[in-house]
């Protein structure tokens, strides 16, 4: 069959299971629509979790980031999973037995102050929107790449799919689409992973296969070291960044994941304290397998590459490479005119520019696998970019309708009225999504690191020493949040847009980049949350009361 | 639960989360960045073990250490809740 038909046909199939799910798991009280019933199971909320959690990004983007980055890499695969340790131990089976919606219900209400929610709502709507910006220009991508129509074609296809179910069916619907796009994008990154494991290695566990030897009997990963010394790149398993900042980052990451309110948000959807925890469990579980796979890709990829291009007759390169060539990904540029691809660290001899994102879309090319694989990882890319996008723009819509109308504006609103807002808030939503996938701000990239950086920085200690510490009082958390939400805003800004007079390399604070600043953020929250907290009341026998409460399971 | 009992409960809590999270350091920070010179002089099959740490083993201990904390607090919350 035609490649076009296969992908019609796949994402003809998947897109209409989620619309089914979604009319199958419409939501009709405000409890459902924000927690889906609280009804959810441990295991598939492990996958909701696992589908919310990996984004366009994880899915088209990582595994070729790490394959330029080498060792470097591993800040991304630490981590964006070890966060699920500090969510598990620390934070989710005490915010389930507290029990609300949002992540600003718990800081309002543990810190008895309207301030503190406004500030969270204000942390919740910056993180969430600066996130789902990228996912939808990630669906345009796959929607443009694989059916050639215009991004921003895709990019409405992608809006109304979720609007259809976010809109419908709040956290339910939301839930239970994850689960199917869960089994689709692990299928579909699986799949390629394990044929081009066993062409190269002849074992079928890519985990272990990029440890093994290939054909020429030559273990992998030290001929990619040679190959990479070589044409003057770093040593493949070794870095090149500090190992300060390879340290700073790694925490950022972490600890942003354990920050971030759709994330934490999921957690409240099981029914009891221990579902929290074996949610956790799961999520990780699930995430892991595609995470553990894609520094395999990386090496497979990077090496296969390498192979076929380096010093080779441009003439001569196969079909995937005139493919990717027509859609700009892959740049040829004969400087020296002796028709041999050049692709070397220089800059100046260098022939080859190569997007990272190829190194999971031309995977099956490469490989030479069949059509329904390409199909299927277009499938999965998409519902990757899908499930992130609905689990953000439902964070936005409840803190719309629950943490500001409910509780700060407009308290007797009637369940119906909520609900009826919630829905609103979630439309708006989507229309702002698509609104600035179509018109990308130029620094989505950079603000990725961004939303990372201000979840460590605002979220996670308040949340902490609010279960942890039952001295904390509202003066100290508001103070703790805001100082590290400006600092690390005055940071990013200064580094990555040149605010504030700007600066370099050489103008970091102790080395340390704006990707890895949000640990210095975080400990300064932590640090002035403290001092302030000691020089002022207290908080009263009931807060105090309410954190033990928390503490203990029913 | 009585205020005693919920005490002890707590510490015990606490004991383990010190524990677990000092392991999630060792392997993460420890292994997979700070110590990853000297563990890299180990080669397991075509794994630099360091480098092994980074990218595979310290994801493994991750998955297994929240699992080990679900059965802790499950045999925990048993015990506690038969006291009553």
């Amino acid at each position: 069959m035609e490649l076009q038909v296969w992908i019609w046909l796949m994402i003809g199939l998947t897109f209409s299971l989620y619309i089914g799910i979604a009319i199958w798991s419409k939501a009709g009280s405000t409890n459902e629509f924000y927690v889906a019933g609280t009804g959810v199971s441990p295991i598939a909320n492990g996958m909701a979790t696992a589908a919310d959690w990996m984004s366009a990004a994880s899915f088209i983007s990582m595994a070729g980031l790490i394959s330029f980055m080498g060792y470097d890499g591993s800040v991304y695969l630490m981590g964006w999973t070890g966060g699920y340790v500090l969510l598990a131990l620390l934070l989710a089976p005490y915010l389930r037995k507290f029990g609300k919606f949002t992540v600003p219900d718990f800081i309002g209400d543990r810190y008895y102050s309207d301030t503190a929610r406004l500030v969270a709502v204000f942390c919740a709507l910056i993180i969430s929107f600066t996130y789902v910006a990228g996912q939808m220009r990630g669906v345009g991508l796959v929607f443009s790449r694989y059916l050639e129509v215009d991004i921003n074609t895709g990019v409405v296809i992608g809006m109304a799919i979720v609007l259809f179910y976010a809109v419908l069916g709040g956290m339910k619907g939301i839930t239970y689409t994850q689960v199917a796009q869960y089994c689709v994008l692990i299928f579909a990154f699986m799949v390629p992973a394990i044929f081009i494991s066993i062409q190269m290695t002849g074992n079928p566990i890519p985990q272990i296969g990029f440890g093994s030897e290939g054909a020429d009997g030559v273990y992998l990963l030290e001929k990619l070291d040679g190959l990479s010394k070589e044409l003057g790149f770093h040593e493949y398993t070794t870095g090149s960044k500090s190992k300060l900042d390879v340290f700073f980052i790694t925490a950022a990451l972490m600890i942003g994941t354990a920050g971030l309110p759709h994330v934490i948000v999921r957690f409240f959807t099981v029914k009891k304290v221990s579902d929290a925890r074996k949610s956790a469990g799961w999520a990780l579980l699930f995430i892991a397998i595609l995470y553990t796979t894609a520094p395999a890709i990386a090496v497979f990829a990077r090496t296969n590459l390498i192979e076929t291009v380096s010093e080779k007759k441009y003439d001569e390169m196969p079909l995937w490479f005139d493919n990717w060539e027509k859609t700009g990904l892959l740049k040829f540029d004969d400087k020296n005119n002796d028709g041999v691809i050049q692709y070397v660290a220089d800059p100046q001899i260098n022939e080859l520019t190569i997007d990272r994102d190829i190194m999971v879309m031309a995977n099956p090319e490469i490989a030479e696998l069949p059509n329904w694989v390409i199909a299927l990882l277009a499938a999965g890319a998409l519902a990757a970019a899908l499930s992130t996008a609905a689990g953000l723009l439902l964070v936005i819509s409840s803190s719309v309708s629950h943490d500001l109308i409910k509780k700060i504006i407009k308290p007797d609103v009637s369940e119906k009225g909520e609900l009826i807002a919630a829905r609103i808030s979630a439309f708006f939503a989507v229309i702002m999504a698509g609104y600035f996938g179509i018109n990308p701000p130029g620094f989505v990239a950079a603000v990725v690191a961004l939303a990372f950086g201000l979840a460590a920085a605002s979220f996670f200690p308040a949340i902490v020493m609010g279960i942890f510490y039952k001295r904390m009082n509202k003066e100290g958390a508001i103070s703790g949040m805001l100082t590290g939400l400006l600092l690390m805003l005055f940071y990013m800004t200064k580094f990555k847009f040149g605010w504030f007079g700007g600066g370099d390399e050489s103008d970091w604070w102790f080395g340390i980049s704006p990707e890895g600043f949000g640990t210095l953020a975080m400990l300064v929250n932590f640090v002035v949350s403290l001092t302030v907290c000691h020089i002022t009341k207290e908080p009263s026998e009931e807060i105090q009361e309410l954190v033990e409460k928390i503490r203990i399971p029913e | 639960m009585s205020k005693n009992l919920a005490e002890k409960y707590w510490k015990k809590n606490l004991k383990y989360l010190l524990i677990l999270l000092s392991i999630w350091f060792i392997v993460s920070f420890g292994f997979g960045i700070l110590l990853i010179d000297e563990l890299n002089q180990i080669k397991i099959a075509g794994f630099k073990l360091g480098f092994w740490f980074a990218q595979q083993g310290s994801i493994y201990v991750f998955v297994t250490l929240i699992f080990i904390y679900i059965y802790l607090m499950n045999r925990l919350d048993k015990k506690y809740h038969s006291k009553k």
